[in-house]
């Protein structure tokens, strides 16, 4: 009998392969094997719920001296490090102790992401481009990092990190010629919008292929400490991102030769339309890979721009004394949908990003200006203005230069562009593509 | 001048590079302490210190994300894959990121990055140490695949590759690392000390990316090969008494059509040669390019003698490589009116 079954379980040679007949599985008497497919607590119709998160209090959690062991960070990576209460005071050891200047600079940077993102947004709407990418909810996560950097520090973004280029100064006009491949664009209308890259400001080129720059920053980080360099580098990934294999080499090369290195998750429980369950974010933070690779971890509540600044400045002292990388996982939300080309109410409960326990990283810091004393709702709307009015000013900049073109025959830049840099040289095939489509575009001008 | 194999001649561009140039570092799995499985960076971490040699962890992915990062810092990163057969997990490394990073940043960042692979079969490797994926990164904008067939070749373009501003994959033909292997699998292999590509000079030289050598002169048919297949093609030739032309292309992209298109002007006949699998394998390209330049001065229709397009077969290696008498198969069809 038995062997008649184990024969009738392998399919013949040259028969279709395929799961066996469940009536002639051995062991038919033991418990049925199930598939766990991870789901998230909502889904449209339902109303937002966030009664998992444990939130711990502002300030209770210890700060280790940035020289401690990597294992004295790991309850670290099971908790939130918050400085911002509930009443927008700073409290308890990670309080960055910032200047009411550097904070009220702080809030106008973040206001300056969020109305760029909402006149973008719109542009795309508008069709003056192809696509578009928001940080609404996300603005700390970038922005008080930026600020608790170097400036010559080179950061290796993912494509929601704009709040990193607005905080070291760039000019939007440039971002916008980019989103607009137009004739300003500094890529030559070569990249996706929103993947800048700008070398002098410490911003290295987004790919737009995920992951990929988190061992490049790991490299990046390697190639400093070999040249004896004092910079370190700053990456970002998104916690569905995390599941990529160069996510696990870059935290392994990272650890293994001490890199200096910041490795940012954003966890902003979303990839696309699959909650931060489908990465592996049920089984533990995301924070948590430090601890089988041995290195420091922090999580940190991304909402909180004073918890982002501690946070990055304590890994950025660390690294930049020879104590190797930290991995933090920036806890947020990602409020709006993946990018122009996405509709989250497909998918997750409608107003969810409203009701995130930990706020909104603007209201916050807002808040926390006015229990200073440093602000009140007068002055924030004035900024607001001044904000709106910047942006747009810068817009109408841009557009000077034209806006995304759909065309056979007319381009912004010059077509002939087109094959430059593929190498530092031009070869001879690419000559000679490039002179044959030259004479394409001639004859269909005529 | 000293005579070299191709390993030292590949360590010596090595030596020349790291001494020159602070900014060449060399990475990958036993390159370090140990110098490397084939001891091609065989003394550098001992003279150059580790934090420029060094080993890394058996991550492909990892070897190549972080030397593109290492480059985009500034670095001249040398990277080796141990094998050309496990190249696959950093393939996306290569073709998304060091290929187009130049050309995403219009010119602002470049990736100065040489990987160095050991490749093709002929050493009883079995499918995962025989592989020659050349095609594959010929087919990626941006990627420049050289492969170099003798010594003399081999430190000068490895040279080339390092001081080049874009990556370059580095195929290094293994089964001719000691010697020039002529196809003649029973036969007793060569040494390099009798041929003359095995004159190396012992300073800085360098051989062009992109040019072609015709290493054999001849009136009747003009053969195409590069690495292990340019000997295995010669002593075919030598063997049937054919007067053919045979190129040794070197690099593949991008490939020296000149010198490629001259020939068969003047022979009217052509056979193209490689050790990959036939179907998309670059004899293709070559195959493609030769009829559309050289369409009316063909006699006969273009050959090729590739591997077959099966795995490479551990035991069966002699009858899967493409030896004399699968070459002289197609010189034959080639010569025919």
């Amino acid at each position: 009998m038995a062997s008649k079954t184990d024969r009738r379980n392998r399919p013949a040679r040259g028969g279709p392969p395929g799961p066996p007949d469940q009536a002639s599985v051995r062991g038919a008497n033991r418990t049925r094997l199930s598939l766990h497919v991870p789901e998230p607590d909502g889904r449209p119709g339902d109303e937002p719920d966030f009664s998992k998160l444990v939130i711990p209090a502002a300030g209770s959690v210890a700060r280790p001296d940035i020289s401690a062991a990597a294992a004295d960070t790991h309850p670290l990576c099971f908790t939130l490090v918050r400085v911002l209460d509930e009443d927008g005071q700073a409290v308890g050891p990670w309080d960055p102790r910032l200047d009411a200047e550097t904070l009220k600079r702080m809030l106008k940077d973040m206001m300056t992401v969020r109305a760029f993102d909402e006149r973008m947004f719109r542009a795309q709407r508008q069709g003056k481009t192809s696509f578009y990418m928001k940080s609404l909810g996300e603005e700390a996560v970038a922005v008080a990092a930026a600020y608790a950097l170097d400036g010559e520090d080179m950061c290796f973004p993912t494509y929601r990190q704009q709040g990193l280029l607005v905080a070291r100064g760039y000019p939007m006009v440039e971002m916008m010629n980019q989103i607009y491949s137009n004739r300003g664009d500094r890529l030559k209308g070569r990249q996706l919008p929103v993947m800048y890259s700008d070398k002098k400001k410490g911003f290295f080129s987004i790919s737009g292929n995920l992951a990929t720059q988190y061992p490049q920053a790991v490299g990046w980080a390697m190639g400093s400490a070999v040249k004896g360099d004092s910079r370190i580098a700053a990456a970002w990934i998104g916690d569905g991102s995390t599941a990529e294999g160069d996510f696990h080499s870059a935290v392994l090369f990272a650890g293994i030769y001490r890199a200096p290195v910041i490795l940012n998750v954003v966890n902003n429980q979303w990839a696309i339309s699959s909650f931060s369950g489908i990465a592996g974010g049920e089984l533990t933070t995301f924070a948590a890979r430090a601890v089988g690779y041995g290195i420091a971890g922090l999580r940190v509540d991304g909402n909180d721009p004073l918890a982002v600044y501690a946070a990055t400045q304590w890994a950025a002292d660390r690294a930049r004394s020879n104590l190797g990388p930290t991995l933090i996982e920036m806890f947020t939300y990602r409020v709006e949908g993946h990018s122009t080309s996405d509709d989250p109410s497909a998918y997750r409960p409608q107003g969810a990003g409203k009701k995130w326990p930990l706020g909104d990283p603007i209201e916050r810091l807002k808040a926390h200006l006015v229990s200073l004393g440093e602000w009140d709702d007068g002055r924030h709307e004035e900024l607001a203005k001044e904000v709106d009015t910047e942006v747009r000013a810068a817009q109408k900049e841009a557009e000077k230069l034209g806006t995304l073109v759909a065309s056979t025959i007319d381009f912004p830049q010059d077509v002939s562009t087109m094959f430059e840099d593929v190498f530092e040289e031009m070869p001879w095939h690419l000559k000679e593509q490039q002179a044959q489509m030259i004479a394409e575009l001639e004859a269909k001008k005529k | 001048m000293t005579v070299m194999n191709m390993i030292q001649a590949i360590n010596s561009a090595h030596h020349v590079m790291m001494e020159a140039d602070d900014n060449v570092v060399a990475l990958g799995e036993d390159v370090g302490y140990f110098g490397g499985v084939f001891r091609a960076t065989e003394g550098l971490q001992r003279k150059y210190g580790r934090s420029r040699v060094f080993d890394t962890p058996i991550s492909e992915g990892g070897i190549m994300g972080v030397a593109i990062g290492m480059a985009t810092y500034g670095l001249r990163p040398v990277a080796e894959i141990q094998f050309a057969d496990y190249i696959y997990p950093g393939f996306d490394q290569i073709v998304s990121e060091a290929a187009r990073i130049r050309y995403r940043t219009a010119g602002e960042w470049c990736v100065p990055l040489t990987i160095r692979s050991p490749y093709g079969g002929g050493i009883f490797g079995g499918q995962t140490h025989s592989q020659s994926p050349e095609a594959l990164f010929a087919h990626i904008a941006g990627i420049t695949t050289v492969i170099p067939s003798n010594p003399y070749d081999a430190k000068g373009l490895l040279i080339s590759a390092i001081e080049s501003n874009d990556p370059v994959v580095f195929f290094e033909p293994k089964r001719i690392y000691n010697g020039p292997f002529d196809g003649f699998f029973d036969r007793p292999v060569t040494p390099w000390a009798k041929h003359v590509a095995s004159e190396v000079p012992d300073g800085h030289y360098t051989v062009p990316i992109g040019k072609a050598q015709v290493v054999r002169e001849g009136e009747a048919l003009t053969v195409v090969a590069y690495g292990t297949m340019v000997h295995v093609v010669l002593a075919a030739v030598e063997a049937a008494g054919i007067d053919a032309e045979v190129i040794d292309l070197r690099t593949i992209v991008p490939v020296d059509i000149e010198t490629i298109e001259e020939s068969v002007k003047k022979t009217g006949r052509c056979a193209i040669v490689h050790e990959a699998t036939r179907t998309a394998g670059f004899g293709a390209e070559l195959a493609a390019l030769v009829q559309e330049r050289c369409f009316y001065h063909l006699e006969a229709p273009v050959q090729r003698a590739t591997g077959w397009d099966t795995p490479y077969p551990h035991s069966l290696e002699w009858a899967y490589f493409p030896g004399p008498i699968r070459l002289g198969t197609a010189f034959k069809k080639a010569l025919e009116d």
